[in-house]
């Protein structure tokens, strides 16, 4: 008998399966750690942070569905066997499959009943007109759309959003009892000091965060059963179905990179400080040489090569899905290793200043071996610096993206992301009337993601960061709080973005 | 002073090399000339003879690093890496792949790229720095907190954003400036304006964030409090102390970029139509030109090595405190 479906895990799958796994370690072991829960505990206090990370929660969600990917069966006509469709599905495709089969001949308008462009169209006395025909799924069900779209899309967002409110107020009963519980508190004082923000972690502005995002999501799903919420695009794919799938992609190129580089820039970077002497002008060399050719212009040689050894190898993948999701990963080591420079010599500074310190000489002169000072004693002393540059850079590589695929040297044409979305976009624009639609809504995606990226980034930064201060709004004058961003610190994929923007 | 620039660009030749073997690498031995020979042909239905042909048109039929079939000095000369690496040394970077002179092509395109990214560049530097400033002298008020969230959003809109929107405003929808296009003299104006108050724009963000930093890390030290404790006034502080000190880290940050203006930018100059060295790397980044992307691999990392060297001397000049031995 065979099964319903048969799993498929692509190679960045596989990765973030790992980094889920390597986060769930790190989160285990930081919570039995008090030292360590500290800073993480001064994240949690910031409210601009805790709700840019609400956000930043849907969409790993929706990262990490479209992440499950499996071959579903198909029924093969001649003999009733059943095989395995050639086709790769994510959990998302299945949950949005109203939306990625809903295919409509080609561009429609946001909310349209009716195709962008005229067709010729039989009469039944035989003669012809040119008009604007009906979409075969948007708007369908309405008898006459001119007199009801209005209404009915005003009906259905509404009902949406209120699904999602009582949701979000479900959600809040259940925080406020929880609290309540742990607190030995009463119910409804517990819920008003949530509302006056006098929480130790600001709930309010997480559940405002919430609120949000479940009734804008209520009123498009809603909405997205009877209409193309975003339109359509050139051959009438719904732009929010792929608006949703190019998350995986931003988040993938976001966080396998900096996996991808922390091996090489830890090693080296604490390895230059350490041992100093021969080591360091080498390592010195190696990274003063890669950092020295402008980021894009490697990427893109290297992308090109990249190209060329693909084409010359295609045994190395069975489907288009295989083929786009090698090309990521590619694309992920290649931004990794342009980007490792900038973080390894923050470490290689920081390990020179650590391995003057007393207790690391005192291990010294202990005879502890140098692999065990390194990873006992200088190791968690600069992972702040690693996790600082790891969340800066994930805003930084998510808009590069964007840039690369434009220039030609992005991921796979086949993979639908921001960049690609842009780049089919872009064309468009010249066309009379407009088609926004589709960059609009990728560009609205890709700035929820980096603004929240962003946001939660200087929160971590502020919380992990000891010797910088911050100027107080609250104090009403200039007061040190112990806090601001480091000019050291600037993000490592700045160095990409500076060389492609303008 | 001198012997210090001489040292300094001596410490520069290993680096070029390395870059030169970088580049070597990615070009001629991940893939060999045959696997470049055949994606550029096409996969399918390539003879034998058509890839000797696209090699020997470009050169590329010789051995890469050791020519047996020659005698003496020729055994090293009369290869990939002698003729094609090597040779860049001396702006020998060969033909592109419709016959013109790389070096050539790249003496005429500098001028266009530099005329809109000299003035991002000064513009840019006077606006972020003023906006800073204004952000550093309102610190802990309204006015600084919004400055600071604008800067966040506006660091979080795409590049391509702000092309993109700036195109569909200024010239389709208010028609004041050409799309894009560029013309040579006086008549470049009218084309370069959008591009430069575009590039301005989409760098504000990043820019006055990070100097808004600086400043306010200046502010922190002690010889500001000195001279607020002499009862100087907060503009005196601001501006003849914080700023003229902070000028250090924010030149010497600027200096690096300066030899890297010439090579323009990648989309900004596409976008817009502008010839320049940024369209003609896309250009040939589509078209699969491996020579031309070769060819301005090496010369960025030249510019982005002339920008160190340049940033190490002008931390000498403006900050008296570094000595140079």
């Amino acid at each position: 008998m065979t099964m319903l479906f048969k799993p498929v895990i692509l190679w960045t799958d596989a990765l973030i399966y790992l980094l889920v796994m390597v986060v769930l370690a790190f989160v285990w072991y930081v919570r039995r750690n008090e030292h360590m829960l500290a800073p993480w505990r001064r994240v949690g206090h910031s409210a601009s942070g805790m709700a840019a990370l609400t956000v930043l929660v849907f969409f790993i969600v929706i990262g990490l569905l479209d992440t499950v990917h499996f071959r579903p069966t198909v029924e093969n006509s001649s003999n009733g066997e059943k095989v395995y469709s050639v086709e790769v599905l994510s959990l998302l495709d299945v949950i949005a499959a109203p939306l990625r089969t809903r295919v409509e001949k080609t561009y429609s308008a946001p909310f349209a009943a009716y195709l962008y462009a005229r067709e010729t169209i039989e009469l039944l006395d035989g003669g012809q007109i040119r008009e604007f025909p009906r979409l075969q799924f948007g708007g369908a069900h309405l008898q006459n759309p001119e007199v009801q779209l209005f209404a009915d899309v005003a009906w259905r967002a509404a009902a949406g959003a209120a699904l999602g409110f009582l949701g979000w107020c479900v959600l809040v009963a259940l925080l406020g009892a929880l609290l309540a519980r742990r607190d030995n508190a009463r119910f409804l004082p517990t819920l008003s000091a949530i509302r006056r923000g006098t929480t130790e972690i600001p709930w309010n502005a997480v559940l405002v965060t919430l609120g949000l995002i479940l009734s804008l999501l209520g009123a498009a799903l809603a909405l997205s059963t009877h209409y193309h919420i975003f339109g359509s695009d050139k051959v009438g794919q719904d732009v929010f179905y792929q608006s949703l799938k190019s998350i995986r992609t931003g988040l993938v190129i976001g966080t396998l990179t900096t996996l991808m580089m922390l091996p090489f820039a830890l090693l080296l970077g604490i390895m230059a400080g350490y041992f100093r002497g021969w080591v360091d002008d080498v390592i010195q060399y190696i990274y003063t040489t890669l950092s020295s050719i402008p980021g894009v212009l490697l990427i893109a040689a290297a992308v090109l090569m990249m190209q060329v050894y693909m084409e010359a190898h295609p045994e190395l993948f069975d489907t288009i899905a295989a083929r786009a999701d090698l090309r990521l990963l590619f694309l992920c080591i290649i931004l990794g290793v342009t980007s490792w420079t900038g973080l390894c010599r923050l470490l290689r500074g920081e390990t020179l200043k650590l391995r003057e310190m007393e207790y690391i000489q005192a291990a010294h002169a202990f005879g502890v071996s140098h692999w065990r000072i390194i990873s006992r004693h200088i190791l968690p002393n600069v992972m702040h610096i690693v996790l600082i540059a790891t969340v800066m850079d994930f805003s930084g590589l998510v808009l590069a993206e964007a840039v690369l695929s434009y220039v030609g040297v992005g991921v796979d044409p086949s993979m639908i992301s921001f960049g690609t979305m842009i780049n089919a976009a872009r064309l468009e624009m010249a066309r009379e009337p407009m088609v926004w639609w589709a960059l609009l809504s990728a560009f609205g995606f890709m700035f929820a993601l980096v603004l929240s990226a962003n946001l939660f980034a200087d929160a971590v930064q502020d919380a992990f960061n000891p010797r910088v201060r911050t100027w107080s709004l609250k104090a009403g004058k200039p007061q040190r709080t112990g806090r601001e961003e480091d000019p050291e610190t600037k993000p490592v994929a700045v160095a990409v973005k500076d060389s492609i923007s303008p | 002073m001198l012997n210090y620039i001489i040292r300094r660009m001596l410490y520069a030749i290993p680096i070029l090399i390395g870059v030169n073997l970088i580049t070597f690498t990615l070009f001629f031995v991940v893939n060999t000339p045959d696997d470049m020979a055949r994606m550029q042909l096409g996969i399918k239905r390539v003879t034998p003879e058509a890839i000797e042909k696209w090699k020997h048109e470009r050169g590329y039929d010789k051995p890469l690093m050791f020519n047996d079939s020659e005698e003496g000095a020729a055994k090293f000369t009369r290869t990939i890496f002698f003729e094609k690496s090597a040779a860049m040394f001396v702006f020998d970077f060969g033909r592109a792949d419709d016959g013109r002179d790389i070096a050539h092509e790249i003496k005429a395109r500098m001028l266009p790229s530099l005329a809109i990214a000299l003035p991002v560049f000064l513009l840019g530097l006077i606006v972020y720095i003023t906006f800073a400033l204004v952000m550093a002298f309102f610190r802990a008020t309204y006015v600084d907190f919004w400055g600071v969230v604008l800067c966040v959003a506006l660091m979080s809109i795409s590049s391509l954003f702000y092309i993109i929107g700036g195109q569909f405003l200024i010239s389709k929808l208010w028609h004041l400036v050409p799309i894009s296009g560029y013309g040579g003299g006086l008549d470049a104006g009218k084309f370069l304006v959008l591009p430069v108050i575009i590039g301005v724009i989409s760098g504000a963000g990043a820019n006055t964030r990070w100097y808004r930093t600086i400043f306010l890390e200046e502010m922190g030290k002690d010889y500001v409090r000195t001279a607020r404790a002499k009862g100087l006034p907060e503009s005196i502080v601001l501006f003849r102390h914080v700023l003229r000190n902070a000028m250090i880290p924010i030149l010497t940050g600027a200096v690096v970029v300066i030899p890297l203006l010439f090579l323009g930018s990648l989309i900004a100059e596409s976008f817009f139509g502008i010839p320049g060295l940024g369209s003609y790397t896309i250009d040939a980044i589509n078209s699969q030109d491996f020579a031309v992307v070769r060819a301005m691999v090496f010369l960025g990392s030249l510019l982005y090595i002339i920008g160190l060297i340049l940033t190490d001397i002008s931390y000498t000049l403006v900050d008296p405190r570094i000595r140079l031995e």
